[in-house]
């Protein structure tokens, strides 16, 4: 009733193939840019930009990147965060050698570092499918951890052996480092997270979004089509490891200020994979779902049960949050595979014939 | 030159130098790596009848052993609370396969793998929720586990050996030719092989698919339970132990899936070869490097033999 | 049977010739020197009993198998050793005994992706999705409406194909085959499964496609009425041996075809 598409025709193919075909949705789509650009930051508090929506739409980077790799091309990896740290080294050490250049170029071209990096860790898809090639990113892993630990010019030898954001200014605006306010650098995660989330869209749209989720759902019918699956699922790893590098430059640069190895350790490679299997595989809004429900629900647990007079110790805390995660996984692989962004769809065609059940 | 000597020579030169602390490299290399095999074992197992590939195997070690102490540091006797450990991982088993497995029946396996993502989640939160998060200590003495070491005057210089480690290796050994003898000889063993070869065709003679994985499960149970004695001991018993039970998968992908004495070899060459790698050819790129020696010798036989040492070709058909 | 004009029309130049081709799984021979030729534009029909290794045979032309011996000459260009996805770029398609779609896509979008090989507009127009890429785009979209429209798919165009019905899963399959625009078509077990409606309705389609694109067209059916209805020439495998080459009513006759259906011992 409330959301229906009757009445819309299409005239031209331009228009039946946009990425958005139905009215309701574009007004959708506009109202939450409208929110996330206009009325966060006019009426959010620094917690609130600081602590939940700058690391919502880091999480959800690093959960589309993944996404395009595993939900979109099949191929199941654990090394993502490993590869948010590649990114966010090289930004490091890019901005250090070239402190002049603007440190938004940077934080995108880490991501090319990122992307080279996750190709050659991609190399195994060709031989290995399924939980073979989980293993060989596991490699890429704890490979990459050990070398930002173990090779001190990563982090300009540091003492602390960790990344210490200097600071940037862009056009006479401090964008990085502590006296970086919390609304410029909202704006600039946002401003690179709906600008790549777009382009990822577009890209699952076309061609090569098909020739991807050719390879997952059949890979051997692919290739006797004549996608050569070796470059397809290389530029897959490259692709995702790309979102993956800038979003642990902005993690770094934008939103901690600072890390050390740790951040981007297995847990973290776990946490965005639980992102995309809770949210949904092969679903960019999923990923959004997904991170919102991975990266708050500590949050709430953290603050809602002392209001209703049940005080939890921070470890309890902790404890219940990866027992929820757990069970929630186990739930949703069963239940719903196709994560929250099916459920999402649910509701929509619910909507769609309300007041009637069908 | 330099390098090239750093690398091919200095470290035999070494070796020949002090045999003495090669032989004690050797033997901590074989204790680390019995200890792989055994977790490789659990996965072994519970792939072998069920095709699942469990990635929560190495918090069951961690889970069996945190349950032991916590048991017994709570009053519970140690011999007592070593069967009531018994009974949890049955309880494990028999949930795990209800709640979980029994859902999932007939899917594909990369779905199934995740949720073994979900149980791993779910055990680390709900073991330290239970048993508090501290670092534990395991009860060596109250399970009448010998301490102390046997020195031997030997290879011109002195190797010590833990008598908990030899106990360790004994256990893990019989452990092993216990399973290899309940595969292959018993009933219950011969039905775990049919049910891996194919799901319907057991299901079709009469298996009952639902007891032979919560056996399996059970199974892999008692072995993570035997592992996490000696590991605890060995160590602290806590979920840090995790990163060091992730060791496990290289392991299998040497020995191959479907192995039990591929997961043994392979255990053993992993662990002593990241022990001999570290010692003689780790302080060369800056040490640390057991912490990624095994995934990369697994990487380089995906390359090249997918199959493992033990595992059977894989033929793909259209 | 088919075109008016008889068999002439049929008998163009050699499109596809198989020479002495052999093929072995460890021990198992599959095919032993299996030798026989595809004309341009002709529909021609490999039969045998279960086992007799047919599929196998299209394996080896599009490229999945590698035969130990023989050799393959596709139009004029001979090829010990090929990729699968060679063939394709050659202008070889097949569909599958079992139904190989992308079952997470659309039906829309598995006949899109079929015209994959075609499209080779750069990853920066596709992050874009605007100029060179859209207007590739809306191209190719013509292009698969009009397999959409030919083989009445119409209504299932935005249907996931896992929740398709089977013999429109079938279509949907022959038109992501189509939309490749082969020059030769494989076809494996087309009817399998289907009721004697579907498979009028399949026949109809296959016939269509030879007649209207002029695709040439190799098929293994089982269903003996369909293969003899549909097919210009019919080579019968048996035990991966060849025992019989000619039109359907000379393989009907002889005495070796008959043999192997009726399970005479060998």
């Amino acid at each position: 009733m409330f959301y229906r598409e009757a009445g819309q025709f299409k005239t031209s193919y331009a228009s039946d193939q946009a990425v958005f075909p139905i009215l309701q949705d574009r007004i959708g789509v506009f109202i939450i840019l409208a929110i996330a650009f206009v009325v966060i930051p006019l009426t959010g508090n620094d917690f609130i930009i600081n602590a939940v929506m700058i690391p919502f739409l880091v999480f959800s980077l690093a959960a589309i990147g993944l996404n395009l790799l595993t939900g979109y091309t099949g191929q199941l990896s654990l090394g993502t965060g490993a590869f948010m740290g590649v990114g966010a080294y090289a930004c490091y050490k890019l901005t250090t050698i070239y402190p002049g250049v603007n440190i938004i170029i940077w934080v995108i071209a880490s991501g090319f570092f990122a992307a080279a990096v996750g190709a050659v860790f991609g190399l195994p898809s060709l031989r290995i499918k399924g939980f073979y090639l989980a293993i060989a990113t596991l490699a890429a892993q704890f490979f990459l951890e050990w070398c930002f630990i173990r090779i001190p010019w990563l982090y300009n030898y540091n003492v602390s052996a960790a990344i210490e954001v200097p600071q940037r200014e862009l056009f006479g605006i401090i964008v990085t480092g502590p006296r970086a306010s919390a609304e410029t650098r909202y704006y600039i995660v946002l401003s690179i997270v709906v600008v790549m989330t777009w382009m990822a869209s577009n890209l699952m749209h076309g061609r090569i979004g098909r020739m991807w989720m050719a390879v997952r759902d059949m890979d051997i019918a692919a290739e006797l089509m004549g996608i050569r699956l070796l470059p397809t699922k290389l530029l897959a790893f490259a692709i995702s490891s790309f979102y993956c590098g800038v979003s642990g430059a902005l993690m770094v640069f934008l939103w901690y200020g600072g890390a050390e190895s740790a951040v981007f350790n297995i847990n973290q490679s776990f946490t965005i994979l639980f992102m995309i299997i809770i949210g949904g595989l092969g679903s960019l809004l999923g990923s959004f779902l997904g991170a919102a429900l991975i990266y708050i629900l500590p949050i709430i647990l953290r603050f809602v049960p002392p209001q209703l007079g049940i005080p939890l110790h921070a470890a309890t805390i902790e404890h219940i949050t990866f027992m929820t995660i757990g069970a929630l996984i186990v739930f949703f692989l069963i239940a719903e595979p196709a994560g929250l962004a099916r459920l999402w769809q649910i509701g929509k065609q619910k909507l769609r014939v309300w007041p009637f059940p069908y | 030159m330099g390098i090239l000597y750093n690398i091919f020579i200095d470290p035999f030169v070494q070796m020949g130098q002090a045999p003495d602390l090669f032989v004690q490299t050797l033997w901590e290399g074989l204790v680390g790596g019995m200890l792989y095999a055994l977790i490789a074992l659990g996965f072994v197992l519970i792939f072998k009848a069920s095709g699942v590939f469990n990635f929560a195997q190495g918090i069951m070690v961690v889970f069996a052993a945190l349950t032991l102490v916590g048991l017994h540091t709570a009053g519970v006797p140690a011999f007592l609370a070593l069967g009531l450990t018994i009974a949890v991982m049955f309880a494990l088993a028999w949930t795990i396969e209800r709640v979980v497995l029994r859902p999932l029946v007939n899917q594909p396996d990369i779905i199934l793998f995740m949720a073994t993502f979900g149980i791993t989640y779910f055990l680390i939160g709900f073991g330290e929720f239970v048993f508090g998060g501290d670092p534990k200590v395991m009860i060596t003495e109250a399970l009448y586990l010998p301490k102390g070491s046997i020195t031997y005057k030997a290879f011109g210089g002195i190797v010590s050996l833990q008598r908990l480690d030899i106990v360790a290796v004994i256990v893990a050994s019989i452990m092993v030719a216990v399973l290899a003898v309940f595969f292959s000889k018993t009933r219950i063993g011969r039905a775990l092989r049919a049910v891996a070869d194919s799901h319907s065709a057991a299901l079709s003679v009469g298996i009952s698919l639902e007891q032979i994985w919560v056996i399996v499960w059970f199974a892999a149970g008692l072995v993570a339970l035997v592992t996490g004695i000696f590991w605890g001991a060995r160590s602290d018993v806590s979920f840090a132990l995790e990163v060091i039970a992730l060791k496990a998968l290289p392991v299998l992908i040497l020995g191959g899936f479907t192995s039990i004495p591929g997961a043994i070899v392979g255990g053993l060459i992993i662990g002593i070869g990241e022990k001999l790698g570290e010692f003689y050819w780790g302080p060369l790129v800056g040490s640390g490097t057991d912490a990624w020696f095994a995934y990369v010798i697994a990487l380089v036989f995906l390359l090249f033999r997918p199959q493992g040492l033990f595992g059977e070709k894989i033929i793909e058909r259209v | 049977m088919r075109a008016p004009g008889g068999p002439e029309v049929a008998a163009g130049d050699v499109l596809l010739s198989v020479e002495n081709v052999s093929l072995s799984f460890g021990g198992v021979k599959a095919v032993s020197d299996v030798s026989f030729d595809i004309r341009k534009g002709e529909i021609r029909a490999i039969i045998g009993p279960n086992g007799a290794g047919k599929t196998s045979m299209l394996n080896i032309i599009n490229g999945f198998y590698h035969p130990q011996q023989g050799r393959i000459t596709f139009q004029g260009k001979t090829r010990s050793k090929m990729r699968p996805h060679d063939a394709a770029h050659g202008g070889i398609a097949r569909t599958f005994q079992n139904v190989a779609l992308f079952r997470g896509m659309t039906a829309l979008d598995n006949i899109m992706a079929g015209r994959t090989l075609k499209m080779n507009k750069n990853l920066f127009w596709q992050l874009l999705r605007y100029g060179p890429a859209m207007a590739e785009e809306v191209e190719h979209r013509h292009r698969v409406e009009e397999i959409i429209d030919f083989l009445k798919i119409q209504e299932i165009r935005r249907t996931p194909v896992g929740r398709l019905p089977y013999g429109l899963q079938k279509r949907v399959e022959l038109g992501r085959a189509l939309a490749m625009e082969p020059e030769l078509l494989l076809l494996d077990e087309p009817m399998a499964g289907m009721n004697m409606e579907e498979k009028e309705d399949m026949s109809r389609f296959v016939l269509d496609v030879n007649d209207h694109y002029g695709t040439t067209i190799a098929l293994i059916e089982h269903d003996m009425g369909v293969v003899m209805d549909l097919s210009d020439r019919v080579v019968v495998l048996d035990h991966g041996i060849k025992i019989a080459d000619g039109t359907p009513d000379e393989v009907k006759k002889n005495k070796g075809v008959i043999d192997a259906y009726l399970g005479v011992a060998h």
